[in-house]
């Protein structure tokens, strides 16, 4: 059953995938000439005239649209689109149902954790680790998450792809990136997480860049894949710290010895360091590339780039929060270090509060949800930061059902309206589209945090943990937290005010479009709907509540001195009340700004213009980066390459040398006039010498 | 095992390949098609029968197998044939890849065609030889003659700048080997004899250690190539024809990391060790420097040959980190990278069969008329940054590991690599293969052709094959590698030198 459900998806990759290739390489095969000689002469004069008749028009659709330019534009269906969908999907579904089954297993009082064997991959001295599927409480919340996001975004896919030309290709990613996500879950040693870790990587840049037509698109999938590669560099530095000190990269090895390694030194670079710190914050560097945090979080807002549904998936539920994942799969060594605890807050509560800003002044649509989700990784961290590890797990889940719902409605209303995604062209869509509205509202209330739905019990108690902690940084959290609150709830109702309410901005022909869209893509709305709703009162009880130990088993590490999970429960009304103080608040300001005084958020702007673009350009971090690392590595590139390798090297050695050869070898052959008069003086005068040393030599 | 000469009927089969295709005779075509298809049935028949030597290896010896020696010049120099586990799967790497060669050759090659499959076959005689050989006078000879055929395959079908690169090429390796001569002999001299088993257990005064392994050193760190002495590579690739490059890359830059292997180490432990900080910086500055120079490139096979010298670095850092995981990363490093960039090639001499240029900026989209051409190049990207999965994250991974263990500060910069690996390959392909295809002379072109779906399918597998389960490659170097570590340590504590045991 395990390995069913990690690689049921892989299978419907490798099918999708083989659709695609084969459906495709007929097309572009199709009235090619015959190989021979001829075919592969070059032919200056005449260019290619000789195949001109080859050239079909199939290739040349523009995706400028978003592939969604309105209904009067119909690519041709990839070969083989449906059945693609039906197997991929399929697939997933019974992997989703059976990822429920073996969550019930495994995390029932008298579920066991499992491990399966796969195959060996490496063993090489003492180094050895195999492919394996480890099933313990985390991995088993991850796996629902994962199975149940993925197959509602299939499903949905089918809608809102429906006008692509590429579907069997789209599909076949979107399996490929579930596949590698449930390896990386399900990994039972660090390399095997890596794999998942990469692979996920790799899908995403193949999602991102799905419309590979269009520039934008491309670049953002080569920023998201390179500055992951940038934490995947502290990953893959962490990984051999763990093998130093633990000789090992098995997780059963490394937890078994955590506890001994307390206080011991690991020699890094010129220093020696706490071992059990330095390698915690190396392995936190990777989570910071793949959750997007302060610093390494650039690549997130690019890749909305992608597909909608791609957004949905990768880029809020599942992938993005690997980095939590691999935190609170790391809890025994994270524990332990106090110090690498309050980097991991520290880096949690500024992104909590910097992705906040930024959000509230976007007009792009995806990108508002973008740095919602950034933020709220930073909440996730701050959890994992106080040592309360399952509070950030507890957000991971709740988090992933409403921002992947959020995003699918947002996919709904840029499906509605034409492919737009500038809010400023929305506005009055609340009666055009009311089960998205409907929807979207439930998805922010969840957000937001307002009492009783998903993110009232997860988010909260982040916040009360960050108060309750021990951490010295646990003060700064707690502020940061509370005012981050304030700012998702103000841009989250900015968003709905903007979209849905008001006059509508869009052309006319373009409201007269717009319309509800198909039921593959509002029933995903509405059990994801119903997962923001309940997820967190029906699991606060075993997260972080009385059924904790029970529920998480040896999953999760506490610190045995660390007693957040019980302080919270008595801290003072005025700090639990807070973050839902703010929720409020910042409703009254978004309906303040955008209901009734519509034009006070421009006069604001015009009076602090600085704030305002800075927050706009997202506080240029793009610019600083392009200044300080793309420039540089350009110029030591081409400095390198001309100076080094063409002036140094080969200046002074092979070019040197030859051109020397050549100087001394023509002064040669300048003396050497053709008239035999020279020769014979030459020669005379060469006897001459020789004589004369004869005779003073002896 | 029998007592059938294996090695050697690897080693000759292709020169009597080569010795039949000056017997073909008839029309031009009908030449052409015979010459085509007598070297391709040599080259297969040739990897088949080296697979046997894999079946039939075992794997707990670390000694030399299927072992043939006869007399050669006088008494002392012999001619004498062995495999161990370091050495194995390089000759089973070159017979694979030449019938690769001789396919990707059928077309693009339009003039000489008999004497390129001539110069190709004598070419795999004398790869493997190197491979196999276990006197250092053979040893030495089939090095540098290796190097004419090469020489030729450069100078004669090569592009515009190709006797230039040919010249360079050359020169660069010539200059290093002399130097390997002069140790040789002085080795000779020495030890009283020439034969590889023997003068790995022979123990080298350390000053003359010093010497030796310098002399050595120039040799390899030309072939391999290690900076600063990569130019030629460069130049070289970029001249060669596809099937030119696919076997420089894909076999003779390993002859410099074998060479290290074979000799430097087991021979000169005591240099070897005081050298090593010294390889480890070359090799730092190999994979920061070409990466950063390979990413501002603009011609493919420049770019993958900068690329190249990058994972050499990784190489020779494995194998001087010295411990288990570092020399068999190295090993299993060369072997994917084998497989990797030869693809890589074979990729960029796909599209410059068809538009005769490998200047980066006159693609562009190709995705949209080759889609099959775009998933392979892809994958072969992937590889070549090192995705987890393929057979490169393994080597990388386990070299710079080895090197994490040997010294902090090597990994930490090796390290950087996988970020600027990922930047120069992603680059390339962006500008080749995706976004619109718009450029008029590119509207013609066609996808891969069942042809050359076989030069590049089995590469996609082999590599993807490795990737998941390389365990087949770790059962052949293990033993041996165990072996060459603990006699380079017992080397180290006879001379007192042992400061830190690794583990």
């Amino acid at each position: 059953m395990y390995s069913a459900i990690v690689f049921l998806p892989l299978l419907g990759a490798i099918i999708a995938g083989l659709i695609t290739l084969i459906g495709r390489y007929r097309i572009a095969r199709a009235g090619a000439p015959k190989e021979s000689m001829a075919l592969y002469q070059s032919h200056d004069a005449h260019g290619h005239d000789d195949h001109a008749h080859d050239d079909h028009g199939h290739d040349d659709h523009g995706h400028d649209d978003h592939g969604h330019g309105g209904h009067d534009h119909h690519a041709p269906a990839a070969p083989g689109s449906r059945p693609a969908e039906i197997i991929t999907t399929g697939f997933l579904f019974v992997s989703a149902i059976l990822a429920w089954i073996a969550f019930f297993t495994v995390t029932s009082p008298e579920g066991q954790p499992v491990l399966v064997p796969v195959l060996p991959w490496v063993n090489s001295g003492t180094l050895a680790f195999e492919w394996s599927l480890r099933i313990d409480t985390l991995t088993a919340v991850m796996l629902i998450l994962v199975t149940s996001v993925s197959s509602l975004v299939h499903l949905y896919s089918w809608g809102y792809m429906s006008h692509d030309e590429h579907r069997p290709r789209f599909f076949a990613y979107l399996s490929l990136f579930t596949f590698a996500m449930l390896m990386l879950v399900t990994s039972d040693n660090l390399v095997q997480m890596f794999f998942g870790w990469e692979g996920v990587g790799l899908a995403s840049y193949l999602l991102i860049g799905f419309w590979f037509q269009k520039p934008s698109a491309n670049a953002a999938a080569i920023k998201a894949f390179v500055v992951n590669r940038v934490g995947d560099f502290g990953f893959a530095l962490g990984i051999f710290g763990v093998f130093v000190m633990f000789g090992s990269v098995e997780f059963d090895t490394i937890f078994a010895n955590a506890g001994s390694a307390v206080g011991t030194k690991i020699h890094f670079l010129s220093w020696d360091f706490d071992a059990l710190t330095t390698v915690c914050i190396l392995l936190f560097i990777g989570a910071m590339g793949k959750s997007a945090q302060f610093l390494l979080h650039t690549w997130l807002p690019d890749a909305m780039e992608g597909p909608t549904p791609v957004s949905a998936l990768i880029h809020a539920a599942t992938m993005v929060t690997a980095g939590v994942f691999m935190v609170a799969r790391m809890s025994p060594l994270f524990a332990l270090s106090d110090t690498a605890l309050t980097v991991v807050t520290f880096f949690g509560a500024t992104t909590a509060f910097f992705a906040a800003t930024i959000g509230l002044v976007q007009n792009d649509i995806k990108r508002v949800i973008a740095y919602s989700t950034c933020s709220q990784l930073g909440y996730m961290f701050v959890g994992l930061g106080t040592g309360a590890f399952a509070t950030g797990v507890f957000h991971l889940l709740t988090h992933g059902f409403f921002k992947a719902l959020l995003f699918l409605c947002a996919g709904s209303v840029i499906h509605a309206v034409s492919g737009e995604q500038d809010m400023r062209k929305m506005g009055g869509l609340r009666k055009k589209i009311p089960l998205t509205y409907w929807t979207m509202i439930i998805g922010s209330l969840a957000l937001t945090g307002f009492p009783f739905t998903a993110g009232y019990y997860s988010k909260d108690a982040i916040i009360e943990s960050s108060f309750v902690a021990h951490n010295p940084l646990a003060g700064y959290a707690f502020f940061m937290t509370v005012v981050a609150a304030l700012l998702t709830s103000f841009y989250s109702w900015r968003l709905l005010f903007m979209t849905f309410h008001g006059k509508p901005r869009a052309s006319d022909e373009v409201m007269s479009h717009a319309h509800e869209s198909p039921w593959v893509m509002t029933v995903p709305l509405l059990v994801l709907s119903v997962g923001a709703l309940f997820a967190g009162m029906g699991f606060e009880g075993r997260f972080i509540g009385e059924g904790y130990g029970e529920f998480w088993k040896q999953a999760l590490f506490m610190n045995p001195d660390n007693h957040v999970l019980h302080d919270i429960h008595e801290i003072p009304a005025w700090a639990k009340w807070s973050p839902t103080a703010m929720m409020v608040l910042g409703f009254v300001v978004a309906y303040w700004f955008y209901i009734v005084s519509p034009a006070t958020p421009k006069r604001l702007a015009d009076e602090q213009p600085l704030l305002y673009k800075f927050l706009l350009n997202k506080w240029y971090f793009d610019e600083l980066y392009d200044f300080l690392f793309v420039r540089p590595a350009k110029w030591l590139g081409s400095f390198l390459w001309k100076k080094g390798d063409g002036w140094l090297i080969d200046g002074f050695g092979p070019n040197g040398i030859s051109a020397r050869v050549v100087d001394v070898t023509q002064r040669v052959v300048r003396l050497q006039t053709g008239y035999v008069y020279h020769y014979a003086f030459a020669m005379l005068i060469g006897i001459a010498v020789l004589v004369t040393w004869m005779m003073f030599a002896h | 095992m029998t007592n059938w000469p294996i090695l050697s009927t690897v080693t000759f089969l292709p020169l009597l390949g080569a010795l039949l295709l000056l017997l073909i005779r008839g029309d031009e075509a009908s030449t052409r098609r015979n010459i085509y298809w007598l070297s391709l049935w040599t080259t297969l028949i040739t990897f088949l029968v080296s697979l046997l030597i894999w079946r039939d290896f075992d794997n707990a010896n670390t000694g030399f197998q299927f072992v043939e020696r006869t007399n050669w010049l006088g008494g002392t120099i012999g001619y004498s044939m062995g495999v161990d586990g370091i050495s194995m799967l390089f000759v089973i790497l070159t017979t694979a890849l030449m019938p690769l060669c001789i396919i990707a050759s059928k077309y693009s090659v339009q003039k000489r065609f008999r004497e390129y499959m001539i110069a190709f076959l004598i070419l795999e005689t004398l790869m493997i030889g190197v491979f196999c050989a276990t006197d250092l006078v053979l040893f030495y000879v089939f090095f540098e003659a290796g190097l004419i055929p090469m020489f030729l395959i450069i100078g004669i079908w090569g592009g515009p700048r190709r006797v230039y690169a040919a010249f360079k090429f050359f020169l660069y390796t010539l200059l290093g080997s002399v130097l390997m001569l002069l140790a040789i002999m002085a080795m000779y001299w020495q030890a009283g004899t020439t034969d590889i088993p023997t003068l790995l257990t022979h123990s080298f005064p350390a000053g003359m250690q010093t010497w030796l392994w310098l002399a050595f050193f120039a040799s390899f760190a030309v072939k391999m190539p290690m900076w600063p002495v990569h130019t030629w590579l460069p130049d070289a690739h970029v001249e060669a024809p596809t099937a030119g490059s696919v076997i420089l890359a894909g076999v003779l830059l390993k002859m410099g990391g074998y060479g290290f292997l074979r000799f430097s180490i087991p021979m000169f432990p005591l240099a070897s060790a005081d050298f090593a900080p010294f390889i480890y910086t070359l090799s730092v500055v190999a994979i920061i420097y070409t990466s950063l120079v390979a990413l501002m490139q603009e011609d493919m096979k420049k770019l993958i040959a900068y690329s190249s010298v990058a994972h050499m670095g990784y190489v020779t850092m494995g194998i001087f980190a010295m411990n288990q995981q570092g020399v068999e990363g190295a090993i299993f490093l060369m072997l994917s990278h084998g497989l990797v960039a030869s693809a890589l090639f074979l990729c960029v001499g796909v599209v410059y069969d068809r538009m005769h240029t490998r200047e980066i900026s006159a693609y562009g989209g190709l995705v949209n008329r080759m889609p099959f051409y775009a998933v392979a190049f892809l994958f072969f990207t992937m590889a070549n940054l090192g995705l987890p999965g393929t057979s490169a994250f393994v080597g990388e991974f386990m070299t710079m590991l080895g090197a994490f263990r040997a010294n902090t500060w090597v990994a930490f910069f090796a390290a950087t690599g996988v970020i600027l690996s990922a930047s120069y390959s992603l680059w390339l392909y962006r500008r080749v293969a995706l976004g619109p295809l718009e450029k008029p002379s590119l509207k013609g072109i066609f996808d891969l052709t069942p042809r050359e779906l076989v030069l590049l399918v089995p590469l996609i597998v082999l590599t993807l094959y490795f990737g998941v389960y390389p365990t087949p490659v770790f059962h052949v170097t293990s033993a041996s590698v165990d072996s060459l570590i603990s006699n380079y340590q017992a080397a180290l504590s006879a001379a007192g030198k042992l400061a830190v045991a690794a583990q």
